[in-house]
């Protein structure tokens, strides 16, 4: 019990808040960086242009398919070979919004499909252009459709910012090791701390899932 | 690319070998406990639906790395002595049991109440009605979601690289650094990954446009 006190004093506490705003703030870059580029993907993988929409759909795929990981450790270790070496924090938003792109364009893809095509020819009938129509009537009715799972995506993304640890990214659970290394009567302290911080803004964001869900059905 | 092929192909497929024989252990006993507390949720019991509803909502919202460092840095220390293949996949089941839980009981509540029913006039008893009437059905249209899950975990089996469980991508670091040609170290890596996952994920995406 007194390992319990100790550990959360005051100093540690505030060291695992500043992990958890890193973690926040990787997270939330990352999120609208994919969000921008997923849709430019997605739309792409859509709109049927002749080998682009295709050589869009096998990238993503792949991109899809491969472990996090792998790409957090290829945009750390793997670019300075290529002649560009980027930051920590850099690295791990890059790697994130490699991947998270990649989903959201497929979440963003089976959105468009969701919208009646009836609301394609009537903008059309209506004297749109194609990419008139596509931008201001399909697009907007995708993304109201596509926004609780991009919400759950999210969730998924703060959880897997902790996989940048590996590359020392200064998040929550790197805080917890840092505390941890110099008492190891903390560990248990710290991994119950940090499982409640993840929690309680993961599950914070589910239920505001779940409500969009319904408001928006 | 060839070099590290020809060079490293033992470690390689050693590493292919733990993430399999890791990914289907964790698929097997995640979809056991996963179906068990999605039954735990649909019973007409509180107490058992609080219990499946708590388990589910924990291990969903906290992250899978943390999970497996739990069971690889915490258990060693008060409970018993376990390797990191062991933590690693111990920590992956439980992650993945509380996805497989959530497919599982919306495969459930998909299926009509009528079958319940019918079967329970014919005098079924409420667990021989769920074990040979209700969960058949529920598993024919869970079985894509469940697929993606098989592909989720051989990809999440990669944090097996952090509690030393020897899989793909703890192998591909340490030929990282011993060839010193990251970029095509990770390159191979990352192919051995999509020769399991590309064609599941193609498989599952015929599989739900033909169920569908």
């Amino acid at each position: 019990m007194q390992n319990f006190i100790e550990a959360y004093s005051w100093v540690n506490l505030r060291f695992l808040l500043e992990g958890l705003w890193v973690t926040v703030e990787v997270s939330i870059i990352s999120i609208i960086a994919s969000f921008v580029i997923g849709s430019i993907l997605g739309v792409l993988r859509y709109v049927k242009i002749k080998y682009l929409s295709a050589v869009v759909g096998f990238i993503v795929d792949i991109i899809r398919n491969l472990p996090l990981i792998l790409i957090i450790f290829f945009t750390y270790f793997g670019l300075p070979h290529l002649g560009f070496k980027p930051g920590i924090i850099f690295a791990a938003v890059l790697a994130m919004t490699i991947f998270e792109s990649a989903m959201l364009a497929e979440i963003i893809r089976s959105g468009i499909l969701a919208v009646d095509y009836g609301q394609m020819e009537g903008a059309r009938a209506n004297g749109m252009s194609y990419v008139q129509a596509l931008w201001h009537i399909v697009f907007p009715q995708a993304i109201k459709k596509t926004i609780p799972t991009i919400v759950s995506q999210f969730i998924s993304l703060i959880k897997d910012t902790s996989l940048a640890t590996i590359i020392v990214l200064p998040e929550l659970l790197n805080h917890a090791q840092i505390i941890y290394g110099q008492n190891s009567a903390y560990i248990l302290p710290m991994f119950l701390m940090i499982a409640l911080m993840y929690f309680i803004i993961c599950y914070a964001l589910s239920v505001l899932s779940r409500i969009l869900d319904k408001k928006l059905a | 690319m060839l070099y590290i092929l020809t060079h490293y192909w033992s470690e390689l497929i050693q590493g292919l070998g733990y993430t399999l024989l890791s990914s289907i252990i964790a698929l097997i006993f995640s979809t056991i406990i996963g179906t068990m507390f999605a039954i735990f949720e649909v019973l007409p019991n509180r107490a058992m639906q609080i219990i499946g509803r708590v388990y589910i909502e924990i291990f969903r919202n906290i992250p899978l790395l943390v999970i497996a460092m739990f069971f690889y840095v915490i258990i060693p220390m008060y409970v018993a002595k376990i390797d990191g293949f062991t933590a690693g996949t111990i920590g992956l089941t439980i992650y993945t049991s509380s996805f497989i839980a959530e497919t599982v009981r919306a495969g459930i509540l998909a299926v009509d109440d009528g079958q319940m029913e019918g079967a329970r006039a014919n005098g079924m008893s409420y667990w021989q009605a769920m074990r040979f009437i209700v969960l058949p059905q529920a598993f024919k249209i869970v079985i894509p979601p469940l697929g993606n899950q098989f592909i989720n975990l051989v990809k999440n089996s990669s944090v097996l690289a952090f509690v030393a469980g020897f899989d793909l991508m703890y192998q591909g670091n340490s030929i990282a650094s011993l060839s010193l040609d990251t970029i095509n170290s990770y390159v191979v890596v990352g192919l051995f990954y999509l020769v399991i996952t590309l064609p599941l994920s193609y498989y599952m995406r015929h599989l739900e446009k033909r169920l569908a």
